[in-house]
Parts: structure tokens; sequence; C-alpha cells
């Protein structure tokens, strides 16, 4: 164990000495860098990097970067230069319109970034996507084999395979599931809702569309595998579900894939865990062709109120964050399915890459879509504690969505 | 005192006050009542890793002219106090309409956010201060009976649960009630069920929650009601113990009167402090079985659009709440106040 | 009580007595001790996904560091995570708060006990609501302006906010402890020519100290505990311990490094332990004094 402690050091001090070569080339003559983002590692690695870039630029990566985002790039000048978002959370920031066309700047400064690395709105390029996420099967492969299974491509089968685990006593409760009550919640019902081919809104309007058969049938088959997990499932996000797999306790479920590579690299893990430790593409389910899953990208925003130089500094350094040369590093490269030039996929890496070519759907980037997850997110708990039917669980998400929707001034 | 002295001696901290509470209560109140203006949507082409989808976006410049016409956004009134997400005012008038019996009405209350959070926040601190008060006041008289050299380490143990910080006294509990963990099999052995969780089901979350809050509150009642214990007056208890009192009545008629003053001082600060109860929830996970309204409120703003009329609105209610619960110590502390200076 | 009463105690009431104080002692003290005995154990065991009884033997730990105990999690946060960073940050913020804090707070609540006038009861009233508010929803109204200011994420301004919210306990607790004090001491001052703030310096400072003292020991307390504005209000370089805890259990970055915040809780919760060591009696002896007679 020391020794990969010594090991880990050393991959820190590659990734300082890559951070700093990268800074050499930053080319940034004067300006402020001052970051606001998620924490999961890779964008510490694209914070770190970035950072190396200058003297007194600063970084804030921090799960609660949505609650501060939108305020720290409203103030003139802003805080934050840039900050690090998602489909879902690139939203926000449209709608308050804090982040500034990176058009000008891709033209002085674009190249090593690629194409499909540009998030483009309305003609725009407003982000610069570096890696995509996706959830998708994470499984036990000597569990399977035990009983006789192939991995599950479909949620069905799914149930099946859990069924047979239970009844073979190999596990009471099988499959995991970040479940947690709020968004992790919310997002499982948007996965099993596109499986099913719903749609969250009346085509074409910010009407509410969640009660139909397909939410119904969405709920349902949630339900049935709540069957089959620990008790407490409400309270699990993604990282109680991973400690549950490591412990040895389930042996199917979805998960990001941006947590699949160190899923079993903590200490303790017991050995039969790290040796069927498998994953595979995500599941469908109810007969669709769509996976029950969405595509995710990160990536990153240039701030609006900053002067131009300011904007240009934080361009380059975030450049400098995602350059190709970071994909040298072992280490960096298993931390996520990265979009970045001469990135080539790790084992880990499947998973996700399976889910973009079985043409899963990107997760909505909708103006009132976050409202609509909040709003599932609150409402679903009730149903799966067995409180009320699915009909009026989704009736009340609509309803609590349309009061936040008339609110916001998405609804009339 | 000078009025102009008085002045001086206050002006500090009124200032800091006033900045920093004061200030902020008058911008939530403006925030409640404007709402963001209505969005002007327009379709567009959006392109990213995934491919090109056609989407709906906001139209930034259309937006911007009517923000710079009225930055507050469009005037709500009370539009925001009476939807579904607070008060709900059509929603309650149309169950009370439909249902039959109170227990219906209630059931179809409970459907709605505002009115769960309400109805926990009440509970939590309708239940925990009572049964604080007693356990405080039991483990005083109690430890103020044990022998000079034990008191002092029983005062330091009892003081732990109070000092440490809700979120970290929370999370260690949380810990424990898991249910592979230590408390949390006890509980199944007792209970004989090996499946029983107390994560699980929603009034098993609420038993953990209170307990934590007696728990964690009840050392504040103990070590007021324990320094209170140290001024009875001896004589009193002494002539007491001549006229035959038995130990309860003792406690009973000189103890406990004694320390009256102190059992409002407690229920008072207890009150306030569990109504805006949130470490807990936060530290339990317990979102799905219980909302109080401060984190209601937090939900509000972290959620992936944040909704900061409707977390202003939430507020304001909180505080009228507040005051209405304060509103019977207000009338008796006027009145002692009265009395002093006249 | 005590004196007369120890000797002719039942037996029945003293094991009564021993028993509740026992089961007390368990109920107050118990999780403290096994969460600090966890702190030296792996995850896996801490956690006791497997079995119960691993968070007491560590078999996990025993099977990845060779021994039941392990200095991981302890090493990891202070080492890697650098937690000691954090422990600087509160204790800058604590002693800041508690010196800013019971400096107006003294001068307010003396002038409070010395008015007389019916305004101080609307000042008490005022600050009593004020201490009631639920402090997130105060923290939503900072933050626009914090950033417009260009103040947000630095310790001031969360020692500054810190001091106000403290502001209406401070006032409260040390108003009725003022009021214990006799007026006739500086008015008596007063009359052979001081001013009033002579009269509070020279005959007040000397006797308020067990009342500031007890006020000085809640007003830490907050700034030490305190969650919610630390959270909201400090940037990631500049957290205090509470976040920092939270930052590393409610987050993917330290996946397989919650005993990093385990470790941490217990770290965060020594300091306060020697605190009540040493100030225990003040904080009785505070309160007998008289703050809390109002």
């Amino acid at each position: 164990m020391f020794l990969k402690k010594v090991a880990m050091a050393g991959a820190f001090a590659l990734m300082g000495t890559t951070a700093m070569a990268a800074g050499h080339g930053c080319g940034i003559t004067d300006g402020r860098v001052s970051i606001v983002g998620n924490e999961f590692p890779a964008i510490q690695t694209v914070g770190a990097a970035a950072v190396a870039c200058g003297e007194g630029f600063t970084k804030n990566l921090t799960a609660d970067h949505q609650q501060i985002n939108v305020a720290g790039m409203s103030g003139n000048p802003a805080e934050y230069t840039t900050a690090i978002v998602a489909n879902s959370s690139i939203v926000a920031l449209m709608n308050e319109d804090v982040i500034r066309p990176l058009d000008d700047l891709i033209a002085k400064h674009g190249d090593g970034i690629n194409k499909n690395q540009l998030i483009t709105i309305n003609g725009q390029v407003m982000a610069v996507a570096f890696m995509a996420n996706a959830q998708h099967l994470v499984y036990r492969a000597d569990v399977l084999e035990q009983v006789g299974l192939e991995p599950p491509t479909t949620y069905e089968e799914m149930l099946a395979a859990a069924e047979a685990i239970r009844a073979a006593g190999i596990m009471e409760n099988p499959v995991g599931g970040a479940y947690a009550a709020g968004w992790n919640l919310a997002q499982e019902f948007n996965n099993m809702f596109l499986g099913m081919g719903g749609s969250h809104f009346k085509a074409g309007t910010a009407e509410p569309n969640v009660n139909t058969e397909a939410g119904v049938k969405a709920l349902e088959m949630m339900k049935a595998l709540s069957a089959y997990m620990n008790p407490d499932f409400l309270t699990h996000d993604s990282n109680a579900t991973n400690a549950e797999f490591r412990a040895g306790n389930t042996a199917i479920m979805n998960m990001w894939g941006s947590r699949a590579a160190t899923l079993v690299t903590a200490e303790g893990v017991p050995q039969e865990v790290v040796d069927g430790f498998a994953i595979a593409g995500p599941m469908t389910v109810g007969g669709g062709d769509t996976p029950a899953t969405t595509l995710w990208w990160d990536g990153w925003t240039v701030a609006k109120n900053i002067s131009d130089a300011d904007a240009e500094a934080t361009f380059l350094a975030m450049k400098a964050g995602i350059a190709p040369s970071l994909m040298e590093d072992e280490e960096i490269r298993t931390q996520a399915v990265w979009l970045i030039e001469g990135y080539e996929p790790t084992e880990a890496a499947v998973g996700v890459f399976a889910a973009a070519n079985a043409g899963s759907i990107p997760y909505p980037m909708l103006p009132y879509m976050g409202l609509m997850h909040t709003a599932l997110g609150a409402e679903l708990a009730d149903f799966m504690q067995g409180n009320e039917s699915a009909e009026q669980a989704l009736a009340d998400v609509e309803a609590a969505y349309t009061a936040a929707a008339k609110e916001n001034g998405f609804l009339n | 005192m000078k009025n102009r002295t008085f002045f001086w001696f206050f002006a500090p901290t009124a200032l800091a006050m006033l900045l920093f509470i004061a200030f902020p209560i008058v911008s939530i109140i403006m925030q409640s009542v404007f709402a963001p203006h209505e969005a002007i949507l327009i379709e567009s082409e959006n392109c990213g890793p995934f491919g090109c989808t056609t989407e709906t976006v906001v139209d930034q410049e259309a937006m911007e002219t009517l923000n710079a016409e009225r930055p507050w956004g469009r005037f709500a009134g009370l539009e925001i106090y009476t939807n579904r997400g607070h008060l709900a005012t059509s929603e309650v008038a149309e169950a009370w309409r439909t249902t039959d019996s109170m227990g219906a009405f209630f059931s179809e209350l409970g459907d709605l956010p505002f009115y769960r959070a309400m109805a926990f926040t009440l509970t939590y601190t309708f239940v925990c201060t009572p049964f604080l008060i007693m356990l405080g006041f039991a483990v005083a008289v109690a430890v103020n009976s044990l022998h000079r050299r034990v008191k002092g380490l029983m005062i330091f143990f009892s003081l732990l649960p109070m000092i440490v910080p809700p979120l970290i006294g929370a999370l260690v509990l949380f810990w424990m009630i898991d249910s592979r963990g230590v408390l949390g099999q006890l509980v199944s052995w007792m209970a004989n069920d090996p499946t029983l969780s107390l994560k699980a089901s929603t009034p098993l979350v609420w038993i953990s929650l209170i307990v934590y809050g007696v728990w964690s509150s009840a050392p504040f009642a103990f070590v007021v009601f324990y320094a209170g214990l140290q001024t009875v007056p001896k004589d009193t208890l002494e002539s007491a113990q001549m006229d035959g009192a038995t130990r309860w009545q003792q406690i009973r008629f000189v103890v406990i009167p004694h320390l009256a003053p102190l059992v409002t001082f407690v229920a008072l600060i207890q009150l306030m402090d569990n109504f805006r109860v949130l470490e807990p929830i936060i530290g339990f996970q317990a979102q799905a079985h219980a909302e109080s309204l401060s984190s209601f409120i937090l939900s509000d703003l972290g959620g992936e659009t944040r909704q900061l009329s409707s977390a202003a609105a939430t507020s304001v209610l909180t505080i009228i709440g507040v005051a209405i619960l304060l509103s019977p110590v207000l009338v008796r502390t006027w009145r002692d106040f009265r009395g002093r200076s006249h | 009580m005590e004196s007369s009463g120890v000797d002719r105690r039942p037996l029945s009431l003293k094991i009564g007595l021993w028993i509740f104080v026992g089961i007390w002692f368990v109920i107050a003290a118990f999780p403290f001790f096994w969460t600090v005995w966890g702190s030296f154990k792996v995850e896996l065991d801490f956690f006791s996904i497997a079995d119960w009884t691993n968070a007491i033997f560590g078999r996990n730990t025993e099977a990845t560091h060779g021994s039941p105990f392990t200095l991981a999690g302890y090493e990891g946060a202070f080492i890697q995570e650098e937690f000691w960073r954090n422990a600087i940050n509160t204790l800058i913020v604590c002693v800041c708060v508690v010196t800013v804090s019971l400096t107006i707070g003294t001068l307010g609540g003396y002038a409070l006990s010395r008015s007389g006038k019916k305004y101080v009861f609307w000042f008490l009233i005022i600050a009593l609501m004020f201490r009631a508010l639920p402090q997130v929803a105060l923290v939503s109204g900072y933050l626009p302006i914090f950033f417009d200011w260009n103040v947000w994420g630095y310790l001031p301004t969360a020692i500054i906010v810190l001091v106000a919210i403290n502001q209406p306990f401070t006032l409260w607790m040390l108003h009725s402890f003022f009021e214990s004090i006799p007026k006739d001491l500086d008015e008596a001052a007063m009359v052979d020519g001081c001013t009033q703030f002579q009269a509070f310096r020279h005959v007040i400072i000397p006797v308020m100290w067990p009342g500031v003292i007890t006020t000085g020991l809640f007003s830490f307390l907050l700034a030490y505990n305190d969650f919610i504005v630390t959270t909201m209000i400090l940037n990631e370089g500049n957290r205090t311990m509470i976040p920092q805890i939270a930052a590393f259990l409610g987050t993917t970055y330290t996946e397989g490094n919650v005993m990093f915040a385990v470790a941490a809780v217990v770290s965060a919760t020594v300091p306060l332990f020697i605190l009540v060591m040493f100030f225990q009696r003040q904080i009785v002896s505070g309160l007998t004094a008289g703050a809390v007679k109002g």
C-alpha cells in the first residue's frame, strides 16, 4: 500500500510537471483567470493545469458550484471569468446571459480544439467541451457467471438476473442504483423515461408531458428494481451506491462512466470484487431501441461581464487546461472519456462509447429542464416509498413544475 | 443614559445588524414579490459532441431590453406566496371542497411541499423542545447530586453533544444508525426484524431526527439548569426539609419554581433553533422523508435552476412563522419590561 | 442540596441515580468514542457494510494495512488534502469573531442595560427576531451584493457576517448580565465626574469578565460550528473546517476517501474537547452569575 502512495505522489508530481510544461505555452500576456466548477477528478486536472498558467490565477472547485456560479458571474466585472459546466448546468448561465460567445477567440486561438468539442447554440459557440459522460451497466462478471447469465442488455433482463442472484442466495440486494431523493432520483427517472420513448415536454412548448404512459411505465420499472435494492436506496447517491458495490453487496447497477475507472481502486476492496468488476453499454427498457440513459458533456465557458483581455487570458488558460499533452499521462487518461485530441480510450471508457454509439439521447439542454429535474427529484420519492400511485406522483410533478415554470416566466 | 450616549454605545452593533441582517431581509422581501420576466423563447439549432438538435433557447437580446427596462423583474405581488410551491391557496381550497373527512384533507395537504415542510418543522420543534427540557432537567438534578470528583467529569461529557458542530453530530449519528451500523443493528435486533432500516421509512426517519435533536440540545438545557441549581436558596431548601418535605416535594415546590424562568429561557432559545432545523436533515440525507423550511429554501437555491423568488417567499413565510412562534414570549417580555421600568 | 443530602439518600435512590447517570453518559459520549475508534479503520470497516462487528475488530483494515488500526485517514486528510490549512482558517475566523463580537456586543449590551428608555424593549425584541431567523434565508440575500463588491470568498467577509449574525444572542446575554451588575456602581462613578464611557471603563469592565467569558464561549461555538454561512461565502482556498468536511463527504472527488472526512471530524472535535475541559467552570459559573437570569 505504501508503494501505491508513492505511485500516487509520483502521478501528482507528473501532473504538476505537465501542467508546468503547458504553462510555458499558455501565451498569456496579462489578464485575470478565476475558475468555478464541480470537483470530480477530471475537472481537478483541468483546473490545476489552467491555474498553472499564471501567478494569481484561482480556482474554486466545489460540489456547490451551481449555487454560486450565476451569482459569481453576474457582477461587473464578474468574480469568475470561467465556469466549468455540463449540458444541464450551462442552461442556467444561458438563461441569465452571463457567458459570452467564443467565436472570435476560437478564430484567433482555436487551433488544437476539435470541431466536435464546440458547443454551438443558436449559431454561436458558447462552450468548449472536454469530456463526455453517460450512465451505463457496471456488473460483477463472476456473480453473473455463477447464475449462468449473460450481462443484461435490457432492464427486463436485469430484473431477471437480480431474481436469479437472490434466489441462488448469493446476494440479498443485488441491484445498485443512485436513487437518492433529489437530483439522483430524477436523473434515474429521466433515463428510464427517455428509454421508454417519453419526452419531457409537449413538442415546442414548456408544457410538461411526463404524466403519460411512458412515465408510468418508467416509474413502475424503477419500483420493480428498487425491490432488489438496499432498503435505504432513497439515501444512496452515487458514492453510497459505489460503496455497496465495493463491499460486494451488489452485482448489477447503472453507474456513471466517469466513476467506472476508480470504482475498485479504493483501499480494502475484497479481491473477488476487483476481479469480477466489469462494465458494458447502457441497457434498453420496455422493448425500445433507445438506451435508457442520457449523454453528457462537461466543458468550459467564458464570462460575459469581463474585459476582453481577461476573456482572452481565460480562454488561453482553459485551453491549456485541456491541452492534448495531458493525454500522455496514463492517470489522467483514465479519469474520463476525454474529447481531447490524442485521447485513446481506456478500458474504462467502453461503456460511454457504447452509449454514444447506440444512439442515446443527450440530456435535454432546454431553459426549463432544470425546473423539471427539480420537480421530479422532489415529488417522486413519495411514489418510490409506496405512498401514492405513479399517476398521482406524476401529476404532482407536473403541478410542481408548472408552478415553478410560471414563477420563472416560462409558462403563463 | 442619555440618548446621545446610548447612540454611540449602540451604534457599532446596530450597524452590523442593520447591514447584515436587516438589509438582506428587505432584499428578500423585494425578491419575493418580483419574479423573472416572462421568457421569450426561440427555436435554435444546437450542436455539440453528440451531433445537432433543434432546441428551444431564451432569446437573450429580447430579454436584455426587458431587463434593462425593469431590472427587478416582473411584479408578481403575492402570486408566488399563493402558488403550489408555497401556500397553495387554490389547491388547499380545492382539497377542502372535494374531501369529505379531515383525514383525507390532511393527506391532500401532505402532498403539497410547503405544508409537508411545515408539518415536519412544527413536529420537530414541538416534540424536541419539551423532551430536551425534561431530559436536561433530569440530568442536571442527577449530576448535581453526584460526588464532586465525578461531577466534573460528567459535566464534561454531558456538554459534548451540544458543542460539536451540528453537522458533525448528525453525521456521527447517521453513520451509526445505518442498517448495518452499530445502532441500526441494535434497533433491528431489539425489534427482532433483521431487515428493519431506520432510513427507509418516514416515521422512523422522523423519530431518528427527533432523537438527534433531543440528544444534541439536551446539554444546553442541562447546563442552564445546572447553573440554576447552584443558586437554589439553601435556607428555603433546609426549611422545607425541616418541615418534612420528601425529596420529590422539595424538587416540586422549591427547585422547579426557582428554575421556572430558566425553563422559559431554554424553551425560547430551543424553539427558535429547532424551528430552523437544517443540518440534521442534510447530515441524515433525509430529504426523501423530511423537509424542513430551511432545507426547503436550500433546495430552491441549489437546484439546476436557482429559484430565487421561491426561496425568498419561503424565507419570508418562515420569518412570519418565527414571529408567530415567539409572540407569547414577546408579550411576556413586554410585561416584564414595563414592570421593571415602572 | 449536596452537602446535606448526600448521606441521607436511601440506597435505592442512589442506585437509580447511578443507573440514570450511567445511561446518560453512554448516550452522550458513546457516539464520540465509537467515531474515534472507527477513524483508525478503512471505509469498509467503519461503515461496516459487510458486518457490524468489523467496525470493532477491523478485519478489512487488517487485510489492507496488516494491523487493525491505520492512520491512513489522518494522513490523507492532513497531508494529501492539507486539512491543517482549514484548521488555521477556523482559528482565524473564531478568534476574530469572538473579539469583534464581544467588543461591540459589550458596548451595546451595556447601553441597553443602562438606558431604561422604551426603545430598548424594541431593540431587544428586534434582536430576538433576528436571532430566530434561519441563516439560509439571509445568505441568499448576501450573495449578489458580495459578488458585486468583489468581497465574496474571503475570510474577513465571513467574519463580519458571523459577527452580525452573532450579535443578537451576544446582546441578550450581555444585556441581562449587565442588568445584574448594580447600577449604583457606575452611577456613583459618574457622580464623581466620570463620563459614561469612563464609568464603563473603570468600574464595569473589571467586574464583567465572568459574563463576557461565557458569552465569548458561545460566540466561539457559533463561529466554530457554522455550516451554512461558511459554506456559501468562503471559496475553496479559504474554507474553514466544517465546510471542508462537508466537501470531503458530499463529493465524488473523495470517492473512496470518506475516511478523510471521518478523520477530519475527529480532528475538528478535539479542540472543542480541550476548550470545554478548560472552560467548563466558566460556562457554568458565567451562567450562574446571572447571564441567564433575564
